[in-house]
């Protein structure tokens, strides 16, 4: 009846578990009884759970990933705790098997659960304001892929209190991932989350690649778009290309653990070097879906507070879209000690150096960038700047490991750690801060305040220098990744160091959170009238903060890559005759997303745990769902021209005064 | 840029650059071990001067870079009038030739560093030495390193002792999961896969101890799956050699089967009368179905 599930998986024999678990569960308790209390559940349903506003739905992929970043640090702040106390003969305070979900959990959760959801958040939330369009071309998708990215992120929380994670790190290695040497559900925890999150995130790539070839404002060509959109683009069509590879190989891996087959296994026939391949197939690319937004971040921030237009546009482009092609041709990178031979491993180090070159070329476009304007030190422009510089270190220790025989004796050292949170958390999460902060008041109607974001900027800053250069000498001095206990006495201060690193950017994250309360509690006397706070030069500044739900009254004529910098010299010198006012439809709210994802997350759940009539019984409602609100042709709703005419006035006012 | 050396050279400098005072030291005495920063084989010292030398390129345009941008913001600050401002300036065919010019050329060097450096430092590649190599043979299992001299007939669990200034070639598979071999100050690690058989060639040019471990998360027990080289002057080499091959522990095929059962990492010990072919055994064990026990499920949440 149920499967593998009993009352041995409740966590009720283990402390911190039970800790864990209890927070959690009192989290979501008090949230539910708040809203109930306040009454905020028909507006909850209408105005986000069924939204299919491209703009709600960008800021609640924010949001869970805000959620998750909290999560997957708590882990990190345990790994480095563990590691800073068990030296020597010391065992600190988490057992192996416990410590192991704990590092596999971390990893997984930054990437898919805070990196992911961060990001396309954004580019949600952007594009179509940049492209000057009123929504993305299937809404009702989009609102499908987040509920699903949602629901595997829920998956994952469950796993803390029924069962257990996995313990194979995030990538689910074969052959440590099979049944035979991981019997229990947490492989299958991993595995079913990312497979209902990956399709979420293949179908968002989808949206986004339509939206961005099919519907742009009249006079945007492809050159007058702003570079977020190309990166946007470029990062999309990674998603659509990577990301069947992942559903692939987890399915073969799915096979190999539910009906015994032998792709990854040791015996009969199977080989795990199969699932190296085609996870790095996928999990290259997927470093790139990360970084390239982050990139088109800071090339609209460093433009916007530099009050001067990009340099070498053309370039960036031509960068944006060479690191999207090349990095198809490097994985072989990440296995570089496999013994493929001399020939093979060369030719993978120099196509990895060779990203290097469109990548440096961006760096220098944003140097020029700022070379002759006018820097204003707004939030966003710290976090490029802190960027620039911690980036740039971030990719020499990359091409470093890009040589081979660097790698033969760096790979799996913590020095390889330190380089890619260097590059995640120096580009990824800079970057996504940096738009947080940027597009804050378009979304939200008011200014975060400058204050904590400039402590949150310099804790994150720092604590990343103090937590992640010592891992650097580290990796240097011999230590390997993933260690429960560390061997050498002599590494202590080192950890040390970086324990101290990561209590900074426990305070960075604390001051974040400030920031928000802060700002939120103060939010009248922020109040962005203008709808263009920060002298913006791209097309979402034209509208009010936060945007009506349809974005623009009239479709803008677009001129240039500045499209609305063009506009505002253009109406200071000779005005602008009245716009032509059109009624328009608006798509009606859809429970469809919700829905399918609740099935999603029993089937799921079923699955996990081996309860077959439950994961039947889950598909079928989850497909009828998708099916049935697609069978049905629903109307949007009418906006009558004279009520976009009333609130297009009321905003020229505004942004006039 | 400096040419890389080749490997020979590189070999035979660092083996003459080991000073006579350390050959007179008492052999156990403890090294001091500082990982791939301080290597003891040519191997090693080839990878770490090739690290050494990209990280000087590199910072030949990431120094500047990092300069620039803080001199950069702080001359062109909005409240810095005097500052030249040209809000439309968005394009120099001039500065579009340089900037992709820079890193493009640092790519060419570093390209030509890894293309050599592949070659001459592949992990398959015999070393050119004029001693004849030592094979040895090596099991990973959970959670301990197996390591067989097929030729002398012995073994030793989770030590590895070797005669200095002598070849090493290493046969490498995995009674188990996959894993990775390392020995920092020797140099290149390569992956323990089971069913398959990787090749690394390392050599030690100076005498000491240095820790070897696995390099690849191979589960619970990882932390613990460590080891130590011996690198000895000849003379005590063999000096073990015929200690273990008269008062090791018999290891045949059932003996090791037991071995590579239990899950727990063991003490460091010498076999002998290590029948020929347990090697080829260990590869067959390790994809027999149902020859290895399955581990245990997670007890902790």
């Amino acid at each position: 009846m149920f499967g593998r599930l009993n009352l041995a998986a409740l966590p009720l024999n283990e402390p911190l578990d039970m800790v864990a678990s209890g927070a959690m569960i009192l989290g979501i308790l008090f949230v539910l009884i708040l809203v109930s209390a306040k009454g905020w559940w028909p507006s909850l349903w209408r105005e986000w759970l069924t939204s299919v506003d491209h703009k709600r739905i960008g800021i609640m992929y924010v949001l869970l990933a805000m959620l998750m970043l909290c999560r997957g640090f708590i882990d990190a702040l345990m790994m480095r705790t563990q590691q800073a106390l068990a030296i020597g003969t010391a065992h600190g305070y988490l057992p192996p098997e416990h410590y192991d979900q704990i590092f596999s959990a971390h990893g997984t959760i930054m990437i898919f659960f805070v990196a992911m959801p961060f990001v396309i958040g954004l580019m949600n939330f952007v594009v179509p304001l940049h492209l000057g369009v009123r929504d993305v071309a299937f809404p009702v998708l989009n609102a499908v892929s987040f509920w699903l990215t949602a629901s595997g992120a829920l998956l994952v929380n469950v796993s803390l209190v029924i069962g257990n994670f996995s313990r194979a790190t995030w990538l689910g290695f074969p052959p440590l991932s099979e049944l035979k040497f991981s019997p229990d559900v947490g492989m299958d925890y991993y595995l079913w989350s990312l497979q209902i999150s990956g399709l979420g995130s293949l179908l968002a790539g989808i949206n986004m690649v339509t939206t961005i070839i099919k519907m742009r404002a009249p006079g945007m060509g492809y050159m007058r778009m702003p570079i977020f959109c190309w990166t946007a683009l470029s990062s999309s069509m990674l998603i659509v290309a990577a990301f069947p590879v992942l559903t692939a190989t987890y399915a073969m891996l799915l096979l190999d653990r539910y009906v015994g087959m032998h792709f990854f296994t040791n015996d009969g026939g199977g080989n795990a070097m199969l699932y190296f391949n085609l996870i790095w197939v996928w999990g290259h690319p997927e470093v790139y879906i990360l970084v390239l937004p982050a990139f088109g971040i800071y090339s609209e921030i460093v433009p916007t507070f530099s009050s001067k237009t990009l340099f070498g546009y053309r370039s960036m482009v031509l960068a944006t879209l060479g690191i999207c092609i090349i990095s198809f041709t490097v994985w072989l990178h990440h296995f570089f000690t496999m013994g493929a031979g001399a020939d093979v491993n060369a030719f993978f180090g120099i196509m990895s150096m060779i990203i290097a070159i469109p990548t440096g070329v961006k760096v220098f476009n944003w140097l020029f960038t700022m070379y002759r304007g006018r820097l204003r030190f707004e939030v966003p422009l710290l976090w490029a700047l802190g960027f620039i510089v911690t980036f740039v270190i971030g990719g020499l220790t990359g091409v470093l490991l890009a040589v081979p025989p660097a790698d033969f004796v760096l790979h799996n050292s913590v020095f390889l750690v330190a380089h890619f949170h260097n590059v995640i958390i120096g580009a990824v999460l800079f970057g996504v801060f940096a738009g947080y902060n940027y597009w804050f008041p378009k979304a939200f109607g008011f200014v975060l305040d400058r204050r904590w974001g400039i402590v949150s900027f310099w804790c994150w800053l720092l604590g990343f220098y103090l937590a992640f250069m010592p891992l650097y000498v580290l990796g240097l001095r011999g230590m390997t990744r993933r260690l429960e206990h560390i061997p050498d006495p002599r590494w202590r201060p080192l950890l040390e160091i970086a324990e101290v690193g990561a209590l900074l950017i426990l305070a960075g994250l604390a001051a974040l959170i400030t920031q928000l309360v802060v700002s939120i509690r103060s939010r009248e006397r922020r109040r962005d009238r203008s709808g263009d706070p920060w002298q913006g030069r791209t097309l979402e500044w034209s509208t009010p903060s936060p945007p009506p739900e349809y974005n623009f009254a009239v479709l803008p004529e677009v001129e240039s890559v500045d499209a609305f910098w063009q506009t505002k010299r253009r109406r200071a010198a000779q005005g602008e005759p009245p716009p032509h006012y059109e009624s328009i439809e608006v798509p009606a709210n859809s429970p469809n997303g919700f829905i399918t994802a609740f099935f999603a997350v029993v089937t799921g759940f079923a699955l996990i745990w081996h309860i077959a009539w439950l994961a039947i019984l889950g598909l079928a409602c989850a497909l009828l769902t998708l099916l049935g609100f697609g069978w049905f042709e629903r109307h949007g709703r009418r906006i009558p021209a004279e009520e976009l005419e009333r609130v297009d006035r009321a905003h020229r006012e505004q942004a006039a005064a | 840029m400096p040419r890389e050396p080749s490997l020979e050279s590189a070999a035979f400098r660092v083996h003459c650059r080991v000073p006579a005072i350390l050959l007179t030291l008492p052999p156990l005495s403890g090294c001091a071990s500082e990982g791939v920063i301080d290597p003891q084989g040519p191997v090693a010292a080839a990878e770490r001067l090739i690290l050494l030398n990209s990280t000087a390129i590199m910072l030949c345009v990431v120094l500047p870079v990092v300069i620039l941008t803080l001199v950069f913001a702080w001359h062109y600050r909005g409240s810095n009038r005097a500052a030249t401002y040209t809000p439309d300036w968005g394009y120099s065919g001039k500065i579009e030739l340089v900037v992709w010019s820079i890193p493009a050329m640092v790519v060419i060097l570093l390209s030509g560093v890894g293309w050599i450096g592949s070659h001459e430092l592949d992990p398959g590649a015999p070393l050119a030495a004029r001693a004849a190599p030592l094979e040895i043979q090596v099991v990973a299992l959970d959670w301990k390193w197996l390591f067989i001299y097929p030729a002398q007939h012995v073994a030793a669990l989770n030590e590895l002792t070797v005669p200095i200034g002598t070849p090493l070639s290493f046969k490498i598979t995995s009674g188990t999961v996959m894993t990775a071999f390392f020995v920092p100050q020797l140099g290149s690690q390569i992956y323990a896969m089971p069913g398959m058989t990787t090749r690394l060639n390392l050599l030690a040019s100076a005498p000491g101890h240095y820790p070897g471990f696995a390099a690849h998360f191979s589960g619970d027990g990882f932390s613990d799956m460590r080891f130590m080289v011996h690198a000895l002057p000849p003379a005590q080499y063999h000096a073990w050699l015929a200690e273990a091959a008269s008062t090791g522990e018999v290891l045949d095929e059932q003996r090791y089967d037991a071995l590579a059962r239990a899950q727990a990492t063991a003490a460091a010990h010498a076999f002998r009368a290590v029948p020929a072919g347990l090697f080829e055994h260990a590869i067959e064990l390790a994809v027999q179905p149902g020859a290895l026990a399955s581990r245990p499920a997670a007890a902790v949440h």
